[in-house]
């Protein structure tokens, strides 16, 4: 695909200003670094760092029929969301199988933002827009060009954040979000992000996203800050745990499969419960694991997962070169009865065996940090 | 872009250099700045022959692993060990400490011609 034939999100001439490398991703031309992967990673894990996902989808769900439709749409129980709480969740197809992850950020009893990957906005309208036909009292309607969004991330993003803004951030859990100003800027803020680190992710009219970029920019330079690109945020995310659409997840794997089952309601007819349950009583054909590569090389996407004896188990959906765990790492899918922590397994690197360990989840957590915790979790 | 005059480069963006009966080869500044952060180099053994054009070794950045092509073929006779703990040499000085491998040729008066000068170098890779 030609770079013409891409989308550009309103802070598409800032990135080419500031030197970063532009690559095609979901359908977008998007910064993947502005000088080096490793430097914007550490930057994230130490100080901060400002991503532009604006190309990532949302969707507005409002009227009192919002909350059931959502109900039936989503795999986490919408039912525990208060006005100003988020939840990850997931759109899965009957089989149980993942249509998209995603956040469902309840805004007002009768009002929720549903933000999804950029790569599936349109596979998913058309599903959204498939099951709100048959349901009363409630309009959607994607809402992908009314909102840029920003990721800031890192331990100091709250010291960068708080005097920009008159609202009170330490008021906002995690996994919540209310309207602010930042800078006289009208924004959503949210106690959200890809990166195991504390942060925000700011929801903003396409017109104000350079102005809000600049600022913070400007006002996290003394600490640190670095804008950081895809090519960072992917590394971030992997070294987290975190799953990534297309890698760990897709329409043939459950998030039981991936790990996720926290996320998924018990009870509830949303659509795919039938086949949740009943995974979640005969058990299912893989786990997502995490593996630790002790020998030589990078593990990538697609590479081979062998048992001791050499015989071929799974694939790597992810894997990488970890910036800040100095290790490779990588995660992938094999039968239950290879997935338990401590197992070894060797990944095929070029053919060649390389060890690997499997590892409890997250390969990072983040040490204790300044976020409050909600009294009542919505995840 | 740096792009020495006195190497000799090949169109997969490696340089060769030779000093005495002896070549260094490694890749390019260009290369380097399109990998990004390298991470890992898999070179060969010492003792083992590589071949004109063929692939050698593996470059590896964060996002993605590269084939090292050889410029000339010969006999390895020395490994740049430096890069098994410090890969990012081949981003801060790949025409220096970021060096590859040390390769006695077996044909330099033939091969070499097949490579090419700075200023060819220089003019593709602005046309990339």
């Amino acid at each position: 695909m030609s770079e013409g034939a891409l989308r550009k999100t309103p802070l598409y001439e800032v990135h080419r200003q500031m030197g970063a490398r532009m690559i095609p991703f979901g359908g977008w031309t998007m910064p993947v670094q502005y000088t080096s992967i490793l430097e914007e990673h550490r930057a994230v894990r130490t100080a901060a760092g400002l991503f532009d996902v604006s190309h990532m989808g949302e969707f507005e769900f409002t009227g009192p029929g919002a909350r059931p439709l959502l109900q039936h749409l989503t795999a986490n129980n919408v039912e525990k969301l208060r006005p100003g709480q988020a939840q990850y969740s997931m759109f899965l197809n009957k089989r149980g199988g993942t249509i998209d992850d995603l956040i469902v950020y309840c805004l007002e009893e009768d009002r929720y933002l549903v933000v999804v990957n950029a790569a599936n906005i349109e596979k998913d309208w058309a599903h959204v827009s498939h099951v709100a036909a048959h349901f009363g009292g409630a309009r959607a309607h994607n809402r992908s060009d009314a909102y840029a969004l920003l990721a800031l991330q890192g331990p100091r993003s709250q010291a960068i954040l708080a005097p920009l803004t008159e609202a009170d951030l330490t008021a906002l859990p995690f996994y919540h979000v209310m309207p602010a100003h930042v800078a006289g800027i009208s924004v959503l803020v949210a106690r959200t992000g890809y990166t195991g680190e504390e942060g925000f992710e700011l929801f903003v009219a396409p017109a104000n996203a350079p102005a809000l970029w600049q600022t913070l920019i400007d006002a996290g330079r003394q600490a640190g800050l670095r804008p950081a690109g895809l090519g960072a945020r992917d590394t971030l995310r992997l070294e987290a745990s975190l799953p990534l659409y297309g890698h760990e997840l897709d329409e043939d794997t459950s998030p039981i499969e991936a790990g996720l089952g926290r996320f998924v309601a018990h009870e509830g007819d949303y659509i795919g419960a039938d086949a949740i349950r009943r995974q979640r009583e005969e058990g299912v054909s893989k786990r997502l694991v995490m593996l630790e590569v002790r020998g030589r090389g990078v593990p990538r996407h697609g590479y081979p997962v062998h048992t001791p004896e050499g015989q071929e188990v799974g694939r790597v959906t992810s894997g990488s070169y970890a910036p800040w765990l100095k290790k490779n790492i990588a995660m992938a899918y094999v039968p239950p009865e290879w997935a338990a922590p401590g197992q070894t397994l060797t990944v095929l690197i070029r053919g060649r065996a390389a060890e690997a360990i499997i590892v409890r989840r997250p390969f990072y957590r983040r040490p204790r940090g300044t976020t409050p915790r909600a009294t009542t979790t919505a995840r | 872009m740096n792009v020495p005059a006195d190497l000799l480069y090949t169109d997969e963006h490696e340089w060769v250099r030779l000093e005495g009966d002896v070549t260094v080869v490694g890749i390019t500044d260009y290369a380097q700045h399109e990998l990004g952060d390298v991470v890992y180099v898999e070179l060969p053994e010492v003792g083992e022959r590589i071949t004109q054009h063929a692939p050698f070794g593996v470059v590896e950045s964060v996002k993605a692993a590269s084939d090292l092509f050889a410029p000339i073929s010969g006999e390895v006779i020395e490994i740049n060990t430096r890069l098994a703990d410090a890969p990012e040499l081949v981003n801060t000085d790949p025409y220096g400490e970021g060096w590859m491998i040390k390769v006695r040729p077996d044909n330099w008066e033939t091969e070499h011609a097949n490579l090419l000068n700075a200023d060819a170098y220089r003019r593709l890779i602005e046309q990339e």
